[in-house]
Parts: C-alpha cells; sequence; structure tokens
C-alpha cells in the first residue's frame, strides 16, 4: 500500500492543497478508512478540488446512508423532478468545494506582510543594539571642531581650486560663493 | 525531410558555404512541421463524437472533461450539450454542474462567453432539467 504522509506531502504541494486532499479529505469523506494516521493511501483514487481539473478520480462522499442512496436512484429519473435543495445536495455529494469555493481570496497575504514588518522591526532592533553595543568609539576625525579644521586646511592648500571645493569659496569675503 | 540533405552531397562542397541553416531545398525552404492543421471544426466535431458515445462511462466522462479543460480554449456550446447529455446517460447532475462551473472559470476575464453558452444551452438545460450554478445559488461564496 502507498502511503505519503502529511509532512511529505507539504513539502510537494501547498499547504492549502495538502488540506484539500488529506485533512478534510482523507478525514472526513467517511471515504471507510479505518486508519488512524494522516496519510493519504496513493493506491487509491483520490478527490482533488481543482480549477483546472474539473472531475476527479472519486466522488467526495463515497460512503452514502440511506437518503443519500435514495436520492441518487431519483437522480436515475428526470431531473426536472429534483428540487433545489436536492440538486444542492447531489452536488455536494460528489464534489467538496464549489468553484468560488475553491478561488475564495485567503488571508495569507496579512500574514506575510506582517511577518515581514517583524523582521524588520527586529532587524532595526538589533541594528540599533549594535550601534550602541558594539561598535567601538568614533574616531575623533568626526567630531565637528576636527571636521571644521579639515575644511579650513583643505582650502587653504586649494583642494580642487578649479571645479570643486575650493572654486565654492570666496577667499575674499571668507565665505561661499 | 531527408531529400535536401542528399542533394547537398551530390552537389560538393561549394553548395555549403552558400546554403542558409536550413538546406535550400527546392520543396521545402522553410523548417515548419508538415503536420496537418486540424480545423476548428474538426476539433469541434471529434469533441462532438466523443461525448456522443452512446455507452460512455464515467471513466470517459471525467478523462474527457478534464482533458478539454486542459485545452487553452473555452469549448463550444455543442460539445458541452454533448458533454451534458453524457452527463444525463450516466444519471450524473453533479457533474453537469461541475462543467457549467468549469467552463465559467475557463473563460477568465471574459465575462461575457459564459452568458452566451447559458444561452447556446438553454434548451438543453430545460429539457435535461440542469440548474446553472447560479440558479442553486453555488455561484457566490
Amino acid at each position: 500500500m502507498l502511503h505519503l504522509t502529511t509532512g511529505r506531502v507539504g513539502c510537494l504541494l501547498s499547504k492549502q492543497a495538502v488540506v484539500a486532499l488529506t485533512g478534510s479529505g482523507a478525514r472526513m469523506s467517511s471515504h471507510g478508512h479505518h486508519e488512524v494516521s494522516d496519510s493519504v493511501d496513493m493506491s487509491q483514487p483520490m478527490y482533488w478540488d481543482r480549477l483546472d481539473t474539473p472531475l476527479p478520480d472519486r466522488p467526495w462522499k463515497d460512503v452514502l446512508d440511506s437518503t443519500d442512496k435514495s436520492l441518487k436512484q431519483k437522480e436515475k429519473g428526470p431531473w426536472t423532478a429534483l428540487s433545489k435543495e436536492e440538486k444542492i445536495a447531489l452536488y455536494r455529494l460528489k464534489f467538496n468545494h464549489t468553484y468560488p469555493e475553491m478561488k475564495r481570496p485567503s488571508h495569507e497575504w496579512k500574514t506575510v506582510i506582517g511577518g515581514m514588518f517583524i523582521f524588520f522591526g527586529i532587524t532595526g532592533l538589533v541594528v540599533f543594539w549594535q550601534g550602541h553595543y558594539v561598535y567601538p568609539p568614533q574616531p575623533p576625525t568626526f567630531d565637528e571642531e576636527w571636521q571644521a579644521k579639515q575644511l579650513q586646511r583643505m582650502l587653504d592648500m586649494r583642494t580642487n581650486p578649479i571645479e570643486g571645493l575650493s572654486s565654492q569659496w570666496d577667499y575674499k569675503n571668507k565665505q561661499w560663493k | 525531410m531527408f531529400r535536401p540533405v542528399v542533394r547537398l552531397s551530390t552537389s560538393g562542397v561549394r553548395s555549403l558555404t552558400r546554403t542558409r541553416p536550413c538546406y535550400s531545398a527546392p520543396l521545402a525552404s522553410r523548417c515548419y512541421s508538415h503536420a496537418k492543421v486540424e480545423t476548428d471544426e474538426e476539433f469541434d466535431a471529434r469533441w462532438v463524437t466523443y461525448f456522443s458515445k452512446p455507452d460512455i462511462d464515467a471513466w470517459e466522462l471525467k478523462k474527457g472533461m478534464n482533458t478539454l479543460i486542459g485545452y487553452d480554449l473555452v469549448p463550444e456550446p455543442k460539445i458541452l450539450d454533448s458533454a451534458l447529455r453524457a452527463c444525463r446517460r450516466l444519471n450524473d447532475l453533479a457533474s453537469a454542474i461541475r462543467i457549467l462551473e468549469a467552463v465559467k472559470d475557463k473563460s477568465g476575464p471574459h465575462k461575457d462567453i459564459y452568458p452566451y453558452l447559458i444561452q447556446e444551452l438553454q434548451p438543453t438545460l430545460i429539457e435535461l432539467g440542469i440548474s446553472t450554478p447560479e440558479d442553486l445559488g453555488m455561484d457566490i461564496l
């Protein structure tokens, strides 16, 4: 007997597909499974809800009770005799989700964006803590006074006098042009 | 396909420098497939015939529908009519409704295709007593 555990199925397919194939499928569809495990028996025809494959290998509900059976009998007659509720019941016997239910939007994007921002936040905290506790003291060359003296020295030696720094300094009036 | 190769070898080395990557045989100067292209009418007829089989079984219906939905097209009403009648022969109303849902989904953003299909299939739907998903309130969540 071929068995596929939920875990292994999970790495191959998305979580939603796994739920569709295993969770509500194998366990709750009264398939007559006598096993307690979560594994899907891959040697049996499977049920699936797929937009691109409308008719799966087996119906959703395999094991029918007497009301279902009598409904199936009625299905053999003219369908004009069936009420709307009976038609819906027949559909639900054969299929789990309708197409709109298959296509329903999930709230997964909120989890994704939220998780992203949480990680940005944690990273921000780590960076801040790091700046405070890990970085060595700032070199003296960053001090205001040092920077001012550095700039004065650069102007005194006429750094980039044609197009660059010194060209912007008005030496006569001791200010920027 | 082998004829151009034979011509190349007999005409000598000189012609090698002059030939294009696809051998310049007088018959086929382009490397297109020579398979016959099926027309739309032939495609439709083939599928109508497939679903019209009187003793079609459930597997064949499933296989046919799943294959048809796999194609990059929305099936013509006549194919769907044939498929719905096959569902009737198999006493399978649920699959009939599923087929209607599937073709609505196949239409994608083109919202005018499905109403057209329903309009064309209306006589069949009434005759067989198939309710559309909209009638049953199954087109909304």
